[in-house]
């Protein structure tokens, strides 16, 4: 099958300071990837790095579009990655806050990735939303209300309904279930695993819980310090670890 | 009979796990291990608790990583050693060719069990209605009743989920398939049902390679016994 | 004329200053040119973009006309008529088949506007995506990649609360298929004059230092949904003076008692009806 995302040896410095180092690994259509480590690891930068958000001090970043057309990320105009984030990409904040337009309604937040792609029926926008509300099992009479009047988990679950109401082929998620109640939690994963499926796309997700792994990606990498000491099938990671920190990472979670 | 078809040839191989935080211990567990299966056997692994029984469905699923040999399993009608396949490799021959059931479900939070059961045959491509109707009826036939179907199985007794999990190994049919124990905690009349199951399925030409802890189990399924021994401590 | 100051009272190089960045905005229409914006003598809010873009257009032949909401004879329009004819000496009127130049706040003339002529509009906030995006970097990016899904947004958050796209003035417009543009706080009604205008419209910001232009003939889009496409007031009444059933119509309180009556928001045209009408 042919890769969807093409990352090689990808570095992001702060000044002299690492934020991830040398990373390499593919990413095929309909894989949910997790990059699990500890704090200030380097999760995050990795991910805003191959999200076209931060420039990478070096290596490279190829896309297959929808039409099968690589790019090159590390050249991509402002105009492209715009685009792209518009029509192809997702991205889901840790803080809803931050991906969610605060000051307009529930339903405005999901019809607006929409509405940039043209979409001008209102009718219509209203009833995709209202199904969306309710597929991330919010009340959808609740669709004129603003954002802030909602719980954090909701604030969550309106964020992911926001960003994959277009369908986007690849997602970005930067811990999107931390400091979440555990009971909430285990509802918006089961809701991406669900999706996930549904809707074939492929997703890149930050975490630091190995639970979380193991219920969502095929896939995990395991990095430390910047770099990625340890990437494979996350139950070979989590039943056979490999790496001194791999391994200690597993034993010092309780086991599921 | 004509000469079945290899479908796993195991060669040379070995396992030791490094345990980098307990001083660095290596524990050996697999030697050199040769073992070719065929279509349409049923080898049991036999050999006291700590063997490496285990661990060797577990080495040849990739859960475990290979530390020397080769694991060559028939794939899309070539050879495709284990130890050498990409990630992404190694996720399709589970998807398409080798399947493994252990003794315990990982349920799904939230998830019922019909929706587990049918899982991997949507995966492989089957309509949702078409794969429910498959997973109802296989969940009839392990004797799961029906009003357990939509609950997720987290609450189930372990025999219920046992068979949750039976159902949900066996549902897409597999040339190759790993049993570790899926028997334990089942009466006579669910064994029997899995032995049935495994039978059709040998007939239909799969090759298992399980271990059955029960000798009434293992006499009604096993074509060949492989035994096994734990390795001297050095 | 008073002699003490430069003609139209700013001096030669701010006002080709101000020319530059006017025909740069009649090049790309709708696109927001930064001005450096000279002190006035008079507070922002009054007018000050527009009256700089006045200052920059006119010449001793020019015949100018000031209206305020349509009204000829408010303070602000009577100030910045008298300000011009004391800095430049050109003519006033406010009869708007007369003028060469009109400077408005808040409407367009009902009369229609010809060729010969250049309306220049006062403009609060010049950013119609401003109410959205507070960050000024962002609106330019969004600008420069015609990156525009917010701005359906705020109709739909109207007609989610109204029922019908309840904003009435100062509502967004595409100019040229390209540019996303205020029309400044004129009322809906007026934004069709907008479209394939013959007269040149310019639009100054003081506060904001933005010019821009819709240069005769050019497509002006007011931005709509499929099933609620974009409509302009309408009043059971006519105007209670001239008797007029197409202009923009104001309510005003007559007496003390409350009693209120319906009349043109434009002087000049309701006068000029008002002739028609007795004649
Ligand atoms: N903007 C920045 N400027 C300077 N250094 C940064 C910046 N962002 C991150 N870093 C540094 O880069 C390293 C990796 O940070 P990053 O945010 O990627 O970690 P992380 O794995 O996402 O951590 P966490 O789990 O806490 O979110 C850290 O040492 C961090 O201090
Ligand atoms: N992930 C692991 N890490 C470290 N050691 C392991 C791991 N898995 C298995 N072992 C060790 O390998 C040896 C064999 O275990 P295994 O579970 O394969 O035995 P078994 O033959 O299946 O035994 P039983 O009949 O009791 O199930 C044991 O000593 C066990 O501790
Ligand atoms: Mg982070
Ligand atoms: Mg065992
Ligand atoms: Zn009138």
């Amino acid at each position: 099958m042919n890769a969807l995302l093409q990352v090689r040896k990808l570095s992001r410095h702060y000044g002299q300071r690492i934020g991830c180092q040398d990373v390499s690994f593919d990413l095929h259509p309909g894989e949910l990837l997790c990059i699990v480590g500890e704090s200030g690891s380097g999760k995050s930068t990795l991910l805003n790095t191959m999200a076209a958000q931060l420039a990478p001090s070096a290596g490279s970043i190829r896309y297959r579009q929808k039409n099968d057309a690589w790019l090159e990320l590390d050249a991509l105009s402002e105009a492209d990655r715009r685009r792209l984030a518009r029509e192809e990409w997702g991205f889901v904040t840790q803080n809803p806050r931050d991906g969610l337009r605060l000051n307009v309604s529930a339903g405005a937040n999901v019809a607006e990735r929409l509405m940039a792609l043209g979409m001008r029926d209102y009718g219509r926008l209203r009833e995709i939303a209202s199904s969306w509300l309710a597929r991330v099992e919010i009340d959808p009479l609740r669709i004129d209300d603003a954002p802030t009047s909602f719980s954090g988990g909701m604030q969550q679950r309106l964020q992911i309904a926001r960003t994959l109401v277009t369908q986007p082929r690849l997602v970005f998620m930067d811990e999107p279930t931390a400091g979440l109640d555990v009971s909430v939690q285990a509802r918006i994963l089961d809701l991406l695993r669900r999706l996930v499926n549904e809707l074939g796309l492929a997703a890149v997700m930050v975490t630091h819980d190995l639970a979380v792994a193991r219920l969502l990606a095929a896939r995990t990498m395991v990095m430390q310090g910047g770099c990625v000491v340890e990437t494979g099938l996350t139950d070979q990671i989590l039943d056979d670890p490999q790496h001194p920190y791999t391994q200690l990472l597993v034993s010092s979670v309780l086991t599921t | 009979m004509t000469a079945a078809l290899p479908m796993l040839e195991l060669r040379g191989l070995s396992k030791s796990f490094e345990l980098h935080h307990q001083h660095d211990a290596r524990l050996k567990v697999l030697d050199s291990i040769d073992l070719s299966l065929h279509a349409g056997e049923c080898v049991v692994l036999a050999g006291p608790s700590g063997a490496g029984k285990s661990t060797l469905l577990r080495v040849i699923y990739a859960n475990y990583r290979i530390s020397r040999g080769a694991v060559c399993v028939r794939h899309d009608g070539g050879w495709l050693d284990l130890a050498e396949a990409t990630p992404h490799q190694v996720l399709d021959v589970r998807r398409r060719t080798l399947g493994y059931v252990s003794q315990f479900l990982r349920v799904i939070p939230r998830v019922p069990a019909l929706d587990i059961v049918a899982e991997p045959l949507i995966e492989a491509g089957t309509a949702t209605t078409e794969a429910l109707q498959h997973a109802g009826a296989l969940l009839h036939r392990l004797n799961v009743p029906e009003r357990l179907w939509r609950l997720p199985p987290g609450t189930f007794s372990g025999g219920e989920q046992q068979r949750v999990n039976i159902a949900r190994g066996l549902i897409v049919p597999r040339p190759l398939l790993l049993l570790d124990e899926p028997t334990a905690s089942l009466d006579a009349a669910n064994r029997a049902v899995v032995a049935e199951l495994l039978e059709e399925a040998r007939n239909a030409g799969s090759a298992v390679l399980g271990i059955f802890h029960d000798e009434d189990m293992r006499q009604r399924v096993a074509t060949r016994l492989f035994p096994m021994r734990p390795l001297e401590t050095s | 004329m008073t002699p003490t100051y430069n003609f139209a009272f700013l001096d030669e190089n701010t006002k080709r200053m101000l020319r530059r960045a006017l025909l740069k905005a009649v090049a790309i229409p709708g696109y927001q040119v930064p001005f450096g914006s000279r002190e006035m003598p008079l507070p922002y809010g009054w007018g000050t973009g527009g009256i700089q873009v006045t200052a920059a257009l006119l010449g001793p032949d020019d015949v100018l006309k000031v209206i305020d909401q349509g009204a000829d004879d408010t303070t602000n329009a009577v100030n910045i008529r008298r300000f011009f004819a004391r800095t430049a000496g050109v003519a006033t009127t406010e009869r708007t088949a007369e003028a060469s130049v009109i400077q408005t706040r808040h409407r367009i003339p009902e009369t229609p506007l010809r060729e010969d002529q250049i309306l220049v509009f006062q403009v609060p906030e010049p950013e119609p995506l401003r109410t959205l995006e507070p960050r000024e970097a962002e609106t330019r990016t969004m600008h420069a990649l015609a990156d525009y899904g917010l701005m359906h947004v705020k109709l739909y958050e109207d007609i989610a609360q109204y029922g019908h796209i309840a904003t009435s003035y100062d509502y967004p417009v595409l100019v040229d298929g390209r540019f996303l543009t205020s029309p400044s706080p004129i009322p809906k009604f007026d934004n069709p004059k907008l479209d394939h205008s013959p007269a040149l419209m310019l639009f100054g910001a003081g506060r904001e230092k933005r010019l821009y232009a819709i240069p005769p003939y050019t497509q002006v889009e007011s931005l709509a949904f499929d099933d609620h496409p974009f409509e302009i007031q309408r009043w059971e009444h006519q105007c209670a003076l001239c008797g007029s059933g197409e202009s923009y119509l104001d309510e005003v309180v007559v007496d003390d008692c409350g009693t209120r009556m319906f009349v043109c928001s434009d002087t000049d045209y309701c006068g000029e009806h008002l002739a028609e009408a007795v004649a």
